[in-house]
């Protein structure tokens, strides 16, 4: 059975062993000293699998806070250098990538993830080691809830929901009492922001007429927008990524279904847009900020942002900016980088003005910031209202 | 299918007073290494590589019982992660709500060795017999299908049980909710739905990994040697010449599967109970059981210590790999198609590590 | 009524999608025996080769990436076609050099190797497609290259419950374009002598070499050909489904659930593929439709188990003939 290889293969063996053994010595030789100059944080996220997209978006919008602050001359005098470990979007690569940030290259603070189960898996190791942890856009209340090392600089589902539930009943241009869900069964923040809008839309007063779902990698809702047309619902509250609201709004136009979709921040991209085109005009959600906002913070972003990558910033990579700048505000002011100190600066962090909204951090190290409801006009999200925290 | 029973040998080795002490040894040599493993190493090289030590032995595990199925009986398997995820998941029900049970929380209870790590060595090896029970029924079709129809039945069972434990219901957490909780709660059982699940004390340790570690490959081994084992090579060999010869087929088949999947839950409790892990439906999918086949078959078919080694390598690559960024799993892939193509046989092929000091025969 | 028409019609619309990648997993199980796990990702390939042609042919048509999309004008017809046959060629050709340096030194390996190398092979696809300079990690947005014409529509009901199904251009011509394909697969593998080729070489690889066929050279073909129908299968899919993803869920399902299809219809008959993508399709939108969108991935492989348990080698499959 030993079949000879060809000797190109046996060649290109040698070749790539070779290549192996020069990098990865060479990874070893430029290792982890502690560079007194310098502060490192460290930043887990799917930068490869099915979720790299979100991933990507976070990683360049931290990178780009990186560049500005060490443009600005560091903190303190001290640059600061990011270390980016791909999860594969796998819970267990996460938290060998976040032990490795902790134990091995000694970050002072690290930030991840998008999704909330892989936060959940990597917070402890934080939570137990003592370093801060702040993640961007992990919705599930129970991420903060790990520890006080554990952060968070976006809504969580009950705020959004609820947020959501309201515009929903009482706006002048939705006034809806029968709404219809479509959610991604697969996908946590979907589930998550489902139950605290259908929560929510009841104790208000609304019905929820009908309740479907899809998974996520599903191109094709036809059989659940057809099923939810012969329900009749004033709204459609669709708590998911752009990834698949375009797909949504283009398949209910073709199916002669006129209502209005509702959604969350998973819709923020200049993509949704374009994916959907005119099938979204007339639907709402909720975000963070508006890109319209003419605030020079936000176009300033938005400009540098553009520059860089080449394409218009999602939420996920605003978040990510906005979490690497709070962390270092923080830094600027904690008395040592030890996670302690840092956790405390963290806490105190108030008003702090971000691209996605005046940013406070409460009691439950959670944010506090206003919701901004946009609705889609000839493709583009335009402004309707803000809805303040704890109204 | 098979006519007649098979004649089992008897018995006929006389007792022997040392047998026992035989018998014992390498579980007391294994257990006793597991023990100073534990003791020393965390120490010695910090929490990142002997998180990669335990992941390895949970790899190991995992690829020495799938070895049973793939490499001994020569059937093909690809729903192992299956049979993980479902053990796992019973381990953790069993010390997340027996600790509330027991202690009124889920947090850690006891030290090292302690009552609450007692429980976490019953709840692994309650999953692993949920597990099997798992792995009996998937085996069933066995006895009509033969190999790659067998493998997509695997895999189909992967893939149903990552949509069922999608439909789970939210983990209760905390003890007056958990007291007062009535049917609708309990079934579907609370064990988180899509996010995973959240909250299972994490008890795993280097200790109980190679604890396990040890159990598996021992049995393995023992099974290979013994007349159960033979029967099963024979099947891979030739089904229906090991038919002729007495062999019944479709008890050594659905044995072979029991066996791996009992093995597998084991390994799924070990993993639910690891610190920064959150086991959810997605470990169910076929991907994470395309990680074991690819050790099985790099390890050589039926070799337990190539599949050992073949487990040690493919976990530890990716992370040795860190530093390319990007290209990592390119390189990772490249990899593993130019060593399927260089060494078609596996690392060993059908031998074991301590065939190679001798002559070759 | 008008709920039933609508899901018949989004069925055999995604229906015809898996018969496409059906078939590539089928006429290469047929030859070389083996799942050819790479295979969704050809169908990625395919979705992305044609978003790069496009993005690079259109602006010579009048189409201005830089204003929103709602305002672009529509390309000239011919162009979808162009694409399409530009994607499939490029396809074609990549499935011809992984054949080459990936599966034939493995010819006379245990067919487990081969299945391992597969895997492989398709990391390799994935990872090298999400680089940057390649494809990229997000998603893109395929440029519309059919008009939204309605070619026909009923009303059922009237009044307030009045509902409208609508027979779609586009979904029309994925069925016109997968049936042609198939159709001139067909004609390939049954009446031509190629095809007659392929068919000893799926019977007895070493009676068909004794019988002077060019065995390394049908191999070839044929992969070329699978490649070049899953191309086909990827453009159809971003034409329907306009956001493009990078090895995203979206493809494994979708290659997933082809192969489901193929090994329902018989693995390794080419009709049975066709009929397995259809079979499927219905279950699943019908299966979402009347009895709950949550388990729609569990219908499809419950009816895999069912169907192998009942017909161990699928609908069309020729009975295992067992070998001494």
């Amino acid at each position: 059975m030993n079949y000879p290889p060809t000797a190109f293969w046996r060649r290109s063996v040698v070749a790539i062993c070779a290549g192996l053994w020069l990098t990865i010595s060479c990874g070893g030789c430029n290792g982890t000293k502690a560079d007194p100059t310098e502060i490192v944080i460290g930043h887990y996220g799917s930068m490869t699998g099915s979720e790299a997209t979100f991933g990507a978006s976070t990683d360049n919008g931290i990178k780009l806070a990186v560049e500005e602050i060490n443009a600005a001359g560091g903190i303190n005098g001290k640059k600061v250098r990011l270390i980016t470990y791909d999860d594969k979007g796998d819970a267990r690569e996460a938290g060998t990538a976040v032990t490795r940030l902790v134990t091995k290259d000694r970050v002072a603070a690290v930030l991840g993830e998008v999704a909330s189960g892989l936060s959940l898996a990597g917070a402890p190791v934080c939570q137990e080691n003592g370093v801060p942890m702040i993640t961007p856009s992990s919705t599930n209340p129970k991420v903060t809830k790990v520890g006080d090392m554990i952060f968070r600089v976006c809504f969580i589902d009950p705020f959004q929901g609820s947020v959501c539930a309201k515009f929903a009943r009482e706006s002048e241009k939705l006034k809806a009492s029968k709404a219809a869900i479509l959610t991604d069964q697969a996908s946590p923040y979907s589930v998550g922001l489902q139950e605290e809008f259908e929560k929510a839309f009841i104790a208000l007063g609304g019905s929820v007429v009908s309740k479907q779902t899809y998974q996520a990698g599903d191109q094709d809702f036809s059989a659940q927008l057809t099923a939810i047309r012969s329900s009749e619902p004033d709204v459609i509250f669709v708590p998911g990524y752009y990834t698949d609201v375009g797909n949504i709004a283009l398949q209910a136009k073709k199916l002669g279904l006129n209502t209005p979709l509702l959604g969350g921040d998973g819709w923020d991209s200049s993509k949704l847009g374009e994916i959907g085109g005119k099938a979204l005009d007339g639907c709402f959600y909720s975000n963070h900020y508006s890109q319209q906002d003419p605030s020079e913070r936000v176009q300033d972003f938005i400009k540098k942002y553009s520059a860089k990558h080449k394409e218009t910033p999602d939420g996920l990579a605003a978040l990510g900016y906005d979490a690497a700048r709070i962390l270092f505000e923080a830094m600027g002011r904690a008395k040592s980088l030890g996670g302690a100190d840092l956790a405390a600066e963290l806490a105190k962090t108030k008003d702090f003005d971000g691209v996605t909204g005046r940013i406070s951090i409460d009691a439950d190290r959670n944010a506090v910031k206003p919701a901004v409801i946009l609705e889609m006009k000839n493709s583009q999200p335009e402004f309707v209202t803000t809805i303040q925290p704890g109204t | 299918m098979s006519t007649t029973p098979p004649a089992m040998l008897p018995a006929t080795t006389p007792f022997h007073p040392v047998g026992p002490v035989v018998t014992a040894m390498p579980f007391v040599i294994g257990i006793g290494a597991a023990f100073a493993l534990q003791a020393v190493l965390p120490g010695m090289v910090g929490p990142y590589y002997s998180r990669v030590i335990g992941d390895i032995g949970i790899a190991m595990i995992l690829a020495v019982s799938l070895n049973i199925v793939n490499g001994m009986t020569g059937q093909f398997s690809i729903g192992h992660a299956g049979f993980m995820t479902i053990g796992g998941y019973a381990a953790g029900m069993i010390t997340y709500y027996g600790s509330f049970f027991l202690w009124n929380g889920a947090s850690v209870h006891g030290g090292f060795l302690g009552s609450g790590e007692w429980l976490f060595a019953v709840s692994c090896i309650v999953g692993g017999l949920v597990a099997a029970l798992m792995g009996y029924v998937v085996g069933l079709p066995s006895l009509r299908l033969r190999g790659d129809y067998l493998a997509i039945v695997t895999l189909g069972f992967g893939e149903i049980l990552r949509v069922v434990l999608q439909q789970t219901n939210k983990v209760l957490d905390d003890a007056e909710a958990i007291r007062t909780a009535g049917w609708s709660q309990w079934f579907p059982p609370p064990v988180g739905a899509a996010i995973g699940f959240a909250g299972i004390p994490k008890y795993t340790n280097l200790f109980w990994i190679y604890t396990f570690v040890t159990i598996t490959v021992v049995v393995a081994y023992r099974l290979k040697q013994s007349s159960l084992g033979r029967a099963m090579i024979s099947i891979r060999e030739d089904e229906i010449a090991a038919q002729a010869m007495g062999v019944n087929i479709a008890r050594q088949k659905v044995l072979a599967f029991v066996m791996a999947a009992f093995f597998a839950g084991v390994a799924g409790g070990l993993f639910a109970h690891e610190k920064g892990v959150i086991i959810s439906p997605k470990d169910a999918g076929f991907q994470r059981s395309f990680d074991y086949v690819i050790m099985t078959v790099l390890g050589g078919r039926g070799s337990i210590t190539g599949v050992m080694l073949a487990a040690t390598i493919l976990t530890a690559l990716p992370e040795l790999l860190r530093d390319f960024d990007q290209y990592r799993l390119i390189v990772f892939a490249l990899l593993l198609i130019v060593m399927m193509l260089v060494r078609p046989q596996g690392l060993f092929g059908i031998h074991e590590i301590w065939h190679f000091g001798r002559k070759r025969r | 009524m008008a709920d039933f028409t609508q899901t018949l019609m989004t069925a055999v619309a995604i229906g015809s999608l898996y018969a496409l990648i059906a078939l590539g997993y089928t006429m290469v199980y047929g030859i070389l025996k083996f799942i050819n796990f790479a295979h969704s990702d050809i169908v990625v390939l395919g979705a992305w080769i044609s978003y790069t042609t496009s993005r690079w042919l259109l602006p010579y048509f009048g189409v201005d990436f830089s204003v929103s999309a709602a305002d672009r004008p529509l390309p000239p017809l011919w162009i979808a076609p162009v694409i399409l046959i530009i994607s499939m060629l490029t396809c074609g050709i990549i499935g011809f050099v992984i054949e080459r340096l990936a599966y034939r030194p493995l010819r006379r390996a245990p067919r487990l190797n081969v299945l391992i190398t597969a895997i492989g092979v398709s990391l390799l696809l994935q990872n090298l497609g999400q680089l940057h300079f390649l494809f990229g990690t997000s998603p893109q947005t395929m440029p519309i290259l059919l008009p939204n014409w309605e070619l026909a529509s009923f009303t059922f009901g009237s009044g307030e419950s009045a509902s409208r199904v609508v027979i779609s251009f586009v979904d029309t011509m994925i069925f016109a374009t997968s049936a042609t394909l198939m159709l001139v697969l067909e004609y390939l593998v049954f009446r031509t002598k190629l095809g007659t080729a392929m068919r000893a070489v799926s019977f007895n690889t070493d009676t068909a070499a004794l019988m002077g066929i060019p065995v390394d050279r049908v191999i070839s073909f044929t992969f070329v050909l699978g490649s070049m129908l899953a191309a086909a299968a990827g453009f159809l899919q971003v034409m329907k489904y306009p956001l493009n993803q990078p090895a995203h869920t979206v493809w494994v399902l979708l290659g997933l659930k082809a192969f489901v299809a193929a090994v329902i219809g018989g693995i390794g008959n080419v009709r049975g593929a066709v009929l397995g993508g259809f079979v499927i399709a219905f279950v699943e939108q019908f299966g979402a439709f009347y009895i709950s969108s949550q388990y729609r991935d569990v219908y499809v492989f419950a009816l895999l188990i069912g169907i192998l348990l009942v017909k161990p080698t699928g609908l069309l499959g020729s009975p295992l003939r067992e070998k001494v």
